[in-house]
């Protein structure tokens, strides 16, 4: 662990050099872009038994790939712990982190990144044993807490017990499956995360029938794509893919229909698919940039229902992630 | 010309620069000069870079509220009230708890096991030869999870604890009695230092009238009546003024006594007993290279086995064992690293797990890990090193 820490030191000293306004160019000289991702985490970033990759963040990574090379292959996934995670970024092994990270001020501007967007409205969730007899976060006074190192989760526990005047002890792991296998094996009688990540992991439980996910909802939790903080090009790119893939939805488009969307004489249609205007090369890309991330990913609410929502095992409400228009807070700007 | 010095006429001059003293001085100043160099550029460009990139740097973070909780604390800590300092401190005692019980319990087993190795009994050499082969040839990392695994899914669960005298055992941990002195243990306290100090005492009387007179008195009895028998007779005195505080059952844990987490036995476990296996080698290593010659001659000598191995072996096996036993001990106590695979909240777990990542400072905080654990090493062989001048070979 050590050695690995001493040479990401080493590693970011000689990397964070090409930090600066280069990330596009190096990216396409790569002909990969490289995301850090979950590796873990089902609906989120996870490896299949054929090793290709699927997730809400995983599709965001894709459709940056096939905004740049109408190809949303051409991604190399870095799995990364919660606590490496934001050291991989920085030293510049991976160029976007695409892996459940919440949003928080001190992150935006002490860490050198900046956070692009909100794929996921979150909050933090508890699971504890049926068996206990639990029906609130609030009875868990005393209680052994599994959780995951390096996280947010790690302190709105502690702000929580704390201001509930009860007592905690928190078992720390550093990766999730760790926790989540002490929580199996009794170590603890409550595993947190984000709420998401509850139902993702009790999946994998020995029996996911014998646990319960609690109501509480104890912080915010918005989850987001990031990148280094100094080349903006770099960031817009990320940026206005996320926007991209929820205009699409608010707009109708979808992968089915976007060949036939570019005949279309709607003419916020037509900005968006690029037949108007020169938004794509504004962005250092192309004039198509849009239509291959919704051809080749499709668009937000395609991704949401085919990972975590109703086309996937999770099952988990679209709730606050429902467009601004239907009751949601997703909300793009628009292409023009 | 070679001729005229061999004869004894003085030396040729030589120039300077090809005076070996004065080249080995100039190569070695080049050589520092870059290594300095080389530091000085690399932290240089570190700083600008990371200032350039955003990226919060300095020790500022140390003052900070930690706001995360902690399970093993030696000290006060709460996630509230204290700084990333704190912190810091806490993962260092749990580290330094952890290495320092390890050390002692390792050199105890790996010295059973070296002797062992050599005795004439046939099971008793193969088990601990089998021991010694299986446990070092097992990388740790996997030793650890074993045992974690091991511990967690063989205990009972929290409702079917094993009671046994007030101490309850089950998956999260072992829960003792804690002892509360009350007033009056004071003096007992006296009656053990007063008793230590007599024991003491009585050992150098009696070595010195052995080396006079040849006979000794018994020396261990003695002293375990002084050490044991003052403070209880003490405790007896005030009527045994000590209370126990007995573990809890709650609704989820255990409150109160003392609390052993698995985590820390697994750990505690795992470190002696692979580290064991190679103290064990060592000290196998360190008897065979008493020559046979010793053994024979306090034979004829007339001592027995036990005083032998006592008096004659173990002094002069010491020799050669203290400087690889040092180096094992420095492993054990870099090993304790590796905690983080169970969630043990040791230095590297806290420091560098959860405080580099809150903080976002990755230099600061692993050049401040590397620092710590070179220092403990450094004092662990400083320590070491002593105790061989000690007991190395004095020529005369």
């Amino acid at each position: 662990m050590k050695k690995i820490a001493s040479i990401l030191t080493i590693a970011m000293i000689a990397a964070v050099q090409s930090a600066s306004a280069q990330t596009l160019k190096a990216v396409k000289d790569r002909g990969m872009l490289n995301c850090g991702a979950n590796g873990t985490l089902a609906g989120f970033g996870l490896p299949d038994a054929q090793g290709k990759w699927t997730g809400l963040d995983v599709d965001l990574c894709r459709a940056v790939a096939a905004a740049i090379f109408n190809d949303a292959n051409k991604v190399k996934f870095v799995p990364l712990s919660a606590k490496d995670r934001f050291t991989a970024l920085q030293s510049g092994e991976v160029d976007v982190l695409a892996r459940n990270t919440t949003w928080t001020s001190s992150r935006d501007t002490s860490l050198g990144l900046n956070f692009t967007g909100v794929n996921y409205y979150d909050g933090q969730g508890f699971m504890v044993r049926k068996g206990l007899k639990v029906n609130s976060a609030l009875e868990l006074n005393g209680a052994s807490v599994c959780v995951q190192q390096g996280t947010t989760t790690e302190l709105n526990l502690a702000d929580y017990f704390q201001a509930h005047k009860m007592q905690l002890k928190s078992v720390t792991f550093a990766t999730a499956n760790e926790a989540v296998k002490a929580y199996d094996a009794g170590r603890c009688d409550a595993y947190t995360t984000d709420a998401s990540g509850l139902y993702a992991e009790r999946l994998r439980l020995a029996n996911p029938d014998d646990h319960i996910i609690l109501p509480e909802i104890i912080s915010k939790e918005p989850l987001g794509p990031a990148v280094r903080h100094g080349d903006d090009q770099w960031f817009d790119i990320v940026k206005w893919t996320l926007f991209a893939m929820l205009d699409a939805e608010e707009l109708g488009i979808t992968q089915a229909n976007v060949d036939d969307m570019t005949k279309s004489a709607n003419p916020e249609i037509k900005r968006f698919v690029g037949t108007e205007g020169n938004y794509g090369e504004q962005l250092g890309l192309t004039k198509d940039w849009a239509v291959r991330i919704v051809k080749l990913v499709g668009n937000y609410g395609e991704s949401f229902e085919r990972n975590v929502g109703k086309g996937s095992p999770l099952k988990i409400e679209r709730g606050l992630n429902k467009l601004w228009n239907q009751g949601g807070v997703q909300y793009a700007p628009p292409v023009r | 010309m070679s001729m005229d010095v061999a004869s004894g006429s003085a030396p040729a001059p030589v120039a300077f620069y090809n005076d070996p003293k004065i080249r080995s001085i100039a190569y070695q100043a080049t050589l520092c000069a870059i290594v300095l160099f080389l530091v000085y550029g690399a932290t240089t460009n570190a700083i600008e870079h990371l200032a350039r990139a955003h990226i919060a740097s300095g020790f500022g973070f140390w003052n900070n509220t930690a706001g995360f909780d902690i399970s093993q604390t030696l000290i006060e800590y709460s996630s509230q009230g204290s700084t990333y300092g704190r912190a810091f401190w806490v993962g260092l005692l749990n580290t330094l708890l952890v290495a320092g019980l390890g050390i002692v319990l390792a050199t105890i087993l790996g010295f059973i096991v070296g002797i062992s190795r050599l005795s004439k009994n046939w099971l008793l050499a193969k088990t601990a030869a089998g021991y010694v082969e299986t446990i070092r040839n097992i990388p740790l990392l996997l030793q650890l999870l074993f045992w974690y695994n091991a511990v967690l899914k063989a205990l009972p669960e929290l409702r079917d604890s094993i009671v046994l005298g007030g101490a309850y055992l089950n998956n999260r941990g072992l829960f003792l009695p804690k002892p509360q002195f009350m007033r009056g243990s004071d003096e007992a306290l006296v009656a053990a230092v007063v008793g230590i100090i007599c024991a003491v005492v009585f050992y150098l009387w009696e070595s010195r009238r052995q080396e006079r007179t040849g006979k000794r008195g018994p020396v261990f009895t003695v002293a375990a009546i002084l050490i044991l028998g003052l403070p209880l007779a003490a405790l007896a005195i005030e009527g045994f003024p000590i209370k126990f505080d007995f573990p809890q059952a709650g609704r989820f844990n255990i409150g109160g006594g003392i609390e052993v987490l698995p985590e820390f036995a697994a750990l505690l476990f795992g470190l002696t007993i692979y580290t064991a296996a190679f103290i064990a080698e060592v000290v196998r290593a360190g008897i065979l290279a008493v020559s046979r010659g010793q053994i024979e001659a306090a034979y004829s000598l007339g001592l027995r086995p036990r005083p032998t191995l006592r008096l004659i072996v173990v002094p002069q096996a010491m020799r050669v064992i203290i400087p690889p036993l040092t180096s094992q001990y420095l492993n054990l106590t870099k090993n304790s690293s590796l905690a983080v695979a169970i969630g043990y909240p040791d230095l590297v777990q806290v420091f560098t797990g959860t405080v580099l990542n809150q903080t976002g400072q990755a230099v600061e905080v692993v050049a401040i890990t590397m620092l710590v654990y070179l220092s403990i090493s450094l004092v662990t062989s400083l320590a070491m090193n002593i105790y061989n001048r000690r007991v190395a070979l004095v020529e005369r």
